[in-house]
Order: structure tokens, then C-alpha cells, then sequence
């Protein structure tokens, strides 16, 4: 373990009249504004960070909806032109007889999403009521957001190489649908969303407030 | 109260909970972990920063092989296609989808290279022993900022899910793009795990120099 000292009593920079730069954790005192180690800009609580969230979250929300109404793969054979949503994939993978990448596909693209939604409003109604409870489980879920909301861009990327390779004029094509397009932007925007969250407030609310 | 306070430069605050410490010098190998949150503040790797560099070197080159080498071959019933990295990318070139054509070229090839040449430009002096280069700070925040936004590992496990599901269908090759790729994943990820954001900081500060 690390032997990184600390003051008997933990306080935050905010309660010792200092401001930290969050790029490289350099301390500075309160009225700068940029910090003299990385060049960053320092601010000592991101005050707009919950309203950034709300945006940013709402608007990943909203393109999340077509993303599951409208189809993400156009396979067309020479029999037959069909259309597949995300579940869909999903579910005709698992018909196949794939139930690992089934899971993936549907964990990536399902599972991850909505748990994102609703731990990142979990997160901001948590701070906004101020609350003192599972402040240690809440940093983790706000850790486990930043680090697992990308990889839901897997289903794109599938749509893109599958698109890409099965391009065989006659016998099978496969085309990019328009839900690809709205799933990418809903992972953008949550991943906007989870950056714009600043964490330095879950641990504010038994701190004197200023 | 600021009078029985270490000098600034003696404290770090945690980036995720604002909680103070006091900077020590670790032991060899050693991470120091915030006492509040628990993420870690810093680790001591005296080579790190060589490793890092010699890394994202290693992975630049391994990138621009990627890109220019067949990434897979797709046969079926006698005919034949060959696809690229870059020809994933423009699966999206056909009307409404282009901007999602563009957004994939950054986030498996643009802002992946875009991160290591900015990695090489800050850190290049540092190991000959010199004074950074100008600018060497905003390229390596420019770098972290994108850490996020850099998407070749997932890049790589939704081809393994395209391969699964195409295999029934027709006979897929392997090129030697895909190892490339593959190689600059598992390099990309050991580089980050070896970035100290703190140290790497202190060794870019000119001012205390």
C-alpha cells in the first residue's frame, strides 16, 4: 500500500482555502485561476456539473429510442432482404446456438445503456439531495460508469466491419441501418454525460459548506 | 488555518474527491492511494516514462501497419472481398451515416494516433535528460483528455463478434493488419497502466526546475 500522509483529520483543498488542479493534483491557493504546474484550469467545483449532466444524459436518453425502434443491419441474400434491430441481433445469435457473443452483443448494447441511465441519475439526485449514505459504493459506480460506458460502441463497430466484409454483389450484402447512426450518438452523449459529472461533490456533503 | 499547512507543493489533492495529502517519495514499485476514495494518487516506476515512450513508439509504427495491410478476406461462393481498417470506416459513407463514418476514423485510427504522437512529443526529452519541449504540457493533458475517446480495444472485440457471425456464412482470412491491431491494443493498454499522471507532471513542471 501507498504511504501518501495525511492530515490526522481528512479535509478537502476546498476547506483548506486552496483549489486543486484535477489534471495533476497540484494545490494552489484559492483565487488562481490556472494552474502553474500543467496549465490547467482551476476551479474548485464544477458548479454546472449537475446541469451538464442532466443534458447530456436526456439528450443520450432520447437518441437511445430509435436506436432500439429502427434497424441496425440491412442483410440482403439472394432469397430474401431482412432487417435487424439491436435486439434482434441479439436474439437470432442466441437462435444459432452462439450464447457467448449473444451475451456480449446484448450486455454491450442493452444491459450497459440502461445501467448507465440509471446510475448516472442515481448519482445526480444522490448529490443534489445531498445525501451522506454509500458515498464509498457511489464512487465506485461513478468509476464503473467512466470505465465501462464505452465499450457499448462494440455494436457499432460490428455494424461497421460486418458492412465493410459482406459486400458479395449477388449472393449477400449487408448495409448499415439507421439505428446505427442513434446508438453511437446515445453512447456519445452519455459518455458526455458521465464526464461532465464532477465526483469531488459526492464527497462534499459532510463538509462545512462554504 | 493555512498557517499550519505544508508548502503547496508538498500537498497533492485527489482529483476525484479533493481530499489533501502530503506528498511523500514512495518506496521502488510502491502506489500511494487516496485515504478517502481510494483511487490511486501515484505510483513510483523510476523507468516509467522510458517504458511509456518506447511503447507508444512501438504502437505508432504497429498503427500505421494496421491501416495499410489487408485486415481481413471474405469468401463465399467463389467470390472475394478484402477489407481494411479503412474500408470499416467508410461503411458509413453512404449518405446519413457519413458522420458516423468520420466519428469510427477518429475513435479507432485518428485519436489513437493522435494520443501517441502527442505521448512521443511530450515525453521524447525527457528521457535524453532535457528540458521539455514547448507545448509539451498541452500535448500530454491533450492526450489524457483523450484517453476516453480512443476506442481500438473495443474496435478489436466487435471484429471477433463480426467474425462469429459471418463464420457460418462464408470463409474468413486473417490478415496481417488484424495481428497488428491486436498488438497495439494489448501495447496501448500496458502504456496507460504505466502512466503515473503525477510524476509525468512533475517531470513536465519547468518552473521548479
Amino acid at each position: 500500500m501507498g504511504s501518501a500522509g495525511h492530515d490526522q483529520a481528512l479535509i478537502s483543498a476546498r476547506d483548506a482555502g486552496l483549489v486543486a488542479c484535477q489534471r495533476c493534483g497540484q494545490v494552489h491557493a484559492v483565487q488562481t485561476a490556472i494552474c502553474d504546474r500543467c496549465e490547467g484550469t482551476l476551479r474548485s467545483r464544477d458548479t454546472q456539473s449537475l446541469q451538464k449532466v442532466w443534458a447530456w444524459l436526456i439528450a443520450g436518453m432520447i437518441a437511445y429510442i430509435p436506436a432500439n425502434l429502427y434497424p441496425m443491419l440491412l442483410t440482403s441474400t439472394l432469397v430474401e432482404r431482412s432487417e435487424s434491430t439491436i435486439i434482434g441481433g441479439a436474439v437470432e445469435l442466441a437462435e444459432h446456438g452462439a450464447w457467448g457473443i449473444a451475451t456480449i452483443v446484448f450486455v454491450a448494447s442493452v444491459v450497459i445503456p440502461m445501467g448507465k441511465f440509471m446510475a448516472i441519475i442515481y448519482l445526480a439526485i444522490s448529490v443534489q439531495r445531498k445525501s451522506r449514505e454509500n458515498r464509498h459504493g457511489r464512487h465506485k459506480a461513478y468509476e464503473a460508469v467512466e470505465f465501462i460506458g464505452r465499450w457499448s460502441m462494440i455494436d457499432v463497430f460490428v455494424v461497421a466491419i460486418l458492412s465493410a466484409l459482406v459486400q458479395l454483389d449477388t449472393i449477400a450484402t449487408i448495409n448499415p441501418g439507421i439505428a446505427a447512426v442513434s446508438f453511437a450518438l446515445s453512447v456519445i452523449f452519455t459518455m458526455l454525460s458521465a464526464q461532465s459529472f464532477d465526483s469531488r461533490l459526492i464527497w462534499d456533503a459532510d463538509r462545512t459548506p462554504q | 488555518m493555512s498557517a499550519t499547512l505544508p508548502q503547496l507543493d508538498d500537498l497533492v489533492a485527489c482529483p476525484q474527491c479533493d481530499t489533501l495529502h502530503r506528498a511523500q517519495s514512495l518506496p521502488d514499485g510502491a502506489r500511494a492511494h487516496c485515504q478517502r476514495c481510494g483511487i490511486v494518487l501515484m505510483t513510483s516506476q523510476p523507468a516509467a516514462i522510458a517504458q511509456v515512450l518506447s511503447l507508444a513508439l512501438t504502437a505508432f509504427v504497429m498503427m500505421i501497419a494496421a491501416v495499410s495491410f489487408p485486415f481481413l478476406t471474405l469468401d463465399a461462393g467463389g467470390l472475394h472481398n478484402a477489407t481494411s481498417v479503412i474500408d470499416a470506416v467508410l461503411a458509413f459513407n453512404d449518405g446519413y451515416a457519413f458522420p458516423l463514418a468520420i466519428a469510427v476514423a477518429f475513435f479507432i485510427v485518428v485519436i489513437p494516433l493522435m494520443r501517441l504522437t502527442a505521448l512521443i512529443y511530450a515525453l521524447g526529452p525527457l528521457v535524453r535528460e532535457q528540458s521539455p519541449r514547448n507545448g509539451a504540457r498541452t500535448a500530454f493533458a491533450f492526450a489524457e483528455r483523450l484517453r476516453p475517446w480512443s476506442m481500438a480495444e473495443i474496435f478489436i472485440v466487435g471484429v471477433t463478434v463480426a467474425l462469429i457471425k459471418v463464420a457460418g456464412l462464408a470463409v474468413v482470412t486473417i490478415g496481417p493488419a488484424f495481428w497488428a491491431f491486436a498488438g497495439v491494443v494489448v501495447i496501448t493498454v500496458l502504456k496507460d497502466q504505466l502512466i503515473c499522471r503525477y510524476s509525468i507532471w512533475e517531470a513536465l513542471d519547468t518552473t521548479k526546475h
